[in-house]
């Protein structure tokens, strides 16, 4: 009896490697980490307040990417570095953002109108909900496999990535330095606003519970559509990052794997906790990308990221913060 | 499981029941159709399955003028016609009886398919087996990843349990790619057939001859049928039924929800391992494509466009999936967006699908639902027309 276990070898480790790159892999997989966080964000911020999944929100993000890519595409950036002031790239790159965070939005906010309303207005049970975000999130795809082709759109580089300062003996790449810090920037400002602002107290009283929260004047459907649409930019902001760091990673299907992981990410460090979104990020950007090197394949991060998202649910689905929306104090 | 609605207010839940109600009343005409149906006397029931039945088996031979597909060969597309509505009926045990969202579906399909492939190909160095004794044991391997899928994962709440299982989907779909002895996109040729051969000498399982395929899996279905029919009335299907309207509310009646889950996940995957070793069969090829979700998808709206719960409007819906792209082939490629949409407007329009879910009192049987049945024209009913799905 021949066996194929013993012929060949099905999954190698190669440790050596690991140690070798182990800081730059690092530093990798924190900026991968912290634009799954930005991404996690909607998942988050969605379920908090409806309980819900929304699928199709890597579907909300890659409207993003494309947007990114189109408005970048349009102001002259192409497949090598231009040949600009920093003031004028940075200038280029923000008008970019807002231009995605617009989009996303924008996705996010239709999905919400057009798909979810008429069910949450009949009160559907929540596998409608789910199958209806499957489908919206496969109309989507199918629009930009329609309108784009099954291929990735050009590779749009944004500037000149060059070594920014040393760590012990790694470099830190400029690239790596902007996503980090922004994002960090923006997950501190979701979460303030969560916590001090008007808009946030509504958040979390909808998420609470949502007829107090009515019976005491909050506008739940506004709330709702806030949090969709604030998730969507936040989606469209990660977008500008994940083109800054895959520049041809823009393609019909690319939202769905990213949306994957933004879950797990969500899921690891609390669905429905914003600060858990932001570990969870992190976290799930460092295991990923130290799985991928010690397979030796970066297509190993997939599996790497959905083996960790089973564990989680088996051990501690709440996830490591585990708290919900409603309770975080102001 | 036990809010249905996240977010349902007071007066929210008062407009809801009011709309049960109207819908309970509102008839639609398959509706007609179904209560037509369980009004017959059983011997023409089974007298009018046996003319459908023979009808099907003749479907390859009749080549239907306006039916017929032009660019595949009738056959062959009659063929793939019967695989997807046996994906369906698989993926309706899980999704329409139990209530278990499975989008990694297709993962147990590739599983099936590897099973065919690893222990007929001539390009494995595995011990071979013919071909008929790969069906069951890729029913039995499926099952045991379905168990072992099943076991950390059925604990989950139905959303999580979604993701879950897509996640699963993509591993197997990532595994056939990255673990070399599986061949990634060289994949497997010359995968094996049934025995037999026609009058001329030329076996009668080639991969060109869909009707021999069309003929295998239709038999194939007769017998799924028929086994899940009875399973459906018996104790599990009950449970099924209880897991799928109210989780909680049947775990506190005593049903074991976790064991019944977990069967129809093992049923489920059993099924769609068979499916997926006759498809390797027949196409003679298995590589690491094909396996992705939007093939997960197609089953699911398979399932949700025939009507989960009812495994006839299943293998409708199976048959329609597979045969729209393949008749208009215009639309193929288009596929996606057209069954996304209309997955949308399904649930905001008729989430029970074509053929709904039947509710009736599964315990007492036919005469007692016959006389339930006589009662509803006099008073309205009080519970049980919650919608499902």
């Amino acid at each position: 009896v021949h066996s194929i276990l013993a012929n060949d070898q099905w999954i190698s480790l190669d440790w050596v490697t690991l140690r070798q790159t182990f800081w730059p892999t690092t530093f990798n997989g924190l900026t991968f980490g912290a634009i799954y966080a930005l991404v996690a964000l909607g998942y988050t911020l969605v379920y908090g307040v409806l309980n819900l999944i929304n699928f199709a929100h890597s579907e909300v993000f890659i409207s993003g990417a494309y947007a990114v890519v189109f408005t970048l595409s349009a102001l002259g950036f192409g497949p090598s570095a231009p040949d600009l002031s920093p003031a004028l790239i940075a200038f280029d790159l923000i008008l970019a953002g807002l231009a995605g965070m617009a989009a996303a939005a924008m996705v996010a906010f239709l999905l919400e109108r057009i798909a979810y309303r008429p069910l949450r207005a009949r009160g559907a049970p929540r596998l409608v909900f789910l199958i209806t975000a499957i489908g919206a999130s496969f109309t989507i795809q199918g629009i930009f496999f329609k309108w784009r082709g099954a291929n990735p759109e050009p590779a749009v580089i944004m500037f000149q990535d060059k070594p920014l300062f040393q760590f012990g003996s790694t470099q830190i790449y400029l690239r790596q330095f902007i996503i980090v810090l922004a994002a960090l920037i923006m997950m501190i400002g979701v979460d303030q606003l969560i916590r001090r602002t008007k808009i946030g107290r509504g958040i979390r009283s909808v998420a609470q519970d949502p007829d107090t929260a009515t019976l005491m004047g909050v506008d739940k459907e506004r709330i709702i559509i806030l949090t969709f649409v604030l998730g969507g930019a936040l989606a469209g902001a990660g977008a500008l990052f994940y083109v800054m760091q895959v520049p041809s990673g823009v393609m019909y299907t690319g939202g769905f794997i990213l949306g994957i992981k933004a879950f797990t990410a969500a899921v690891l460090g609390g669905i429905g906790n914003v600060r858990g979104a932001l570990l969870g990020g992190l976290l799930l950007g460092l295991i990923g990308n130290y799985g991928a090197i010690l397979f030796g394949n970066a297509q190993w991060t997939d599996v790497v990221c959905f083996v960790v998202l089973v564990l989680v649910l088996m051990v501690r689905p709440n996830g490591i913060l585990g708290t919900n929306l409603g309770k975080v104090r102001a | 499981m036990s809010t249905g609605t996240p977010q349902g207010g007071a007066a929210e839940s008062q407009h809801h029941a009011a709309d049960v109600l109207d819908e309970a009343h509102k008839e639609s005409r398959f509706a007609t159709l179904q209560r037509k149906w369980d009004g017959l006397p059983r011997w023409q029931q089974w007298i009018a399955l046996l003319v459908v039945a023979a009808f099907l088996y003749c479907m390859p031979f009749l080549n239907p003028p306006l039916l017929k597909t032009t660019a595949t060969d009738f056959p062959v597309a009659c063929a793939e016609m019967a695989r997807y509505a046996l994906i369906a009926l698989g993926l309706n045990v899980v999704v329409g009886q139990a209530g278990l969202l499975d989008l990694g579906y297709v993962g147990f399909f590739a599983v099936g398919s590897y099973v065919a492939a690893l222990w007929t190909s001539p390009d494995s160095t595995l011990v071979h087996l013919p071909y008929l004794w790969s069906l069951p044991l890729a029913m039995v391997v499926t099952v045991f990843f379905g168990i072992l899928l099943g076991i950390p994962t059925l604990r989950l709440r139905g959303d999580y349990l979604a993701i879950v299982t897509l996640g699963f989907g993509e591993i197997i779909r990532l595994l056939a790619t990255l673990i070399p002895p599986l061949k990634g996109q060289q994949g497997f040729q010359n995968i094996g057939r049934p025995p037999g051969t026609d009058s001329a000498g030329k076996a009668l399982f080639l991969n060109t001859n869909g009707t021999a395929w069309y003929m295998l899996t239709v038999t194939v279905i007769i017998v799924v049928m028929l086994l899940l029919g009875n399973l459906e009335r018996s104790r599990v299907g009950r449970a099924w039924n209880a897991i799928r309207e109210d989780e909680d509310a049947a775990e506190i009646m005593g049903v074991p929800t976790f064991k019944f889950k977990l069967y129809a996940f093992g049923i489920g995957a059993a099924i769609g391992g068979l499916t997926g070793a006759i498809t390797a069969g027949q196409i003679g090829f298995v590589n690491n494509q094909g396996f992705n979700v939007q093939t997960s998808m197609l089953f699911l709206t398979a399932v949700i466009l025939g009507g989960a719960g009812n495994r006839f409007g299943a293998v409708i819906g199976g048959v329609m999936v597979a045969y729209i792209p393949l008749r208009f082939t215009g639309i193929a490629e288009y596929k996606y967006l057209i069954f996304g949409v209309l997955l949308v407007i399904m649930m905001i329009f008729r989430p029970q699908g074509l053929f709904g879910a039947r509710q009736h009192l599964l315990a007492l049987g036919r005469t007692v639902n016959a006389r339930v049945a006589a009662m509803r024209g006099a008073v309205p009913p009080a519970t049980g027309t919650k919608e499902t799905i």
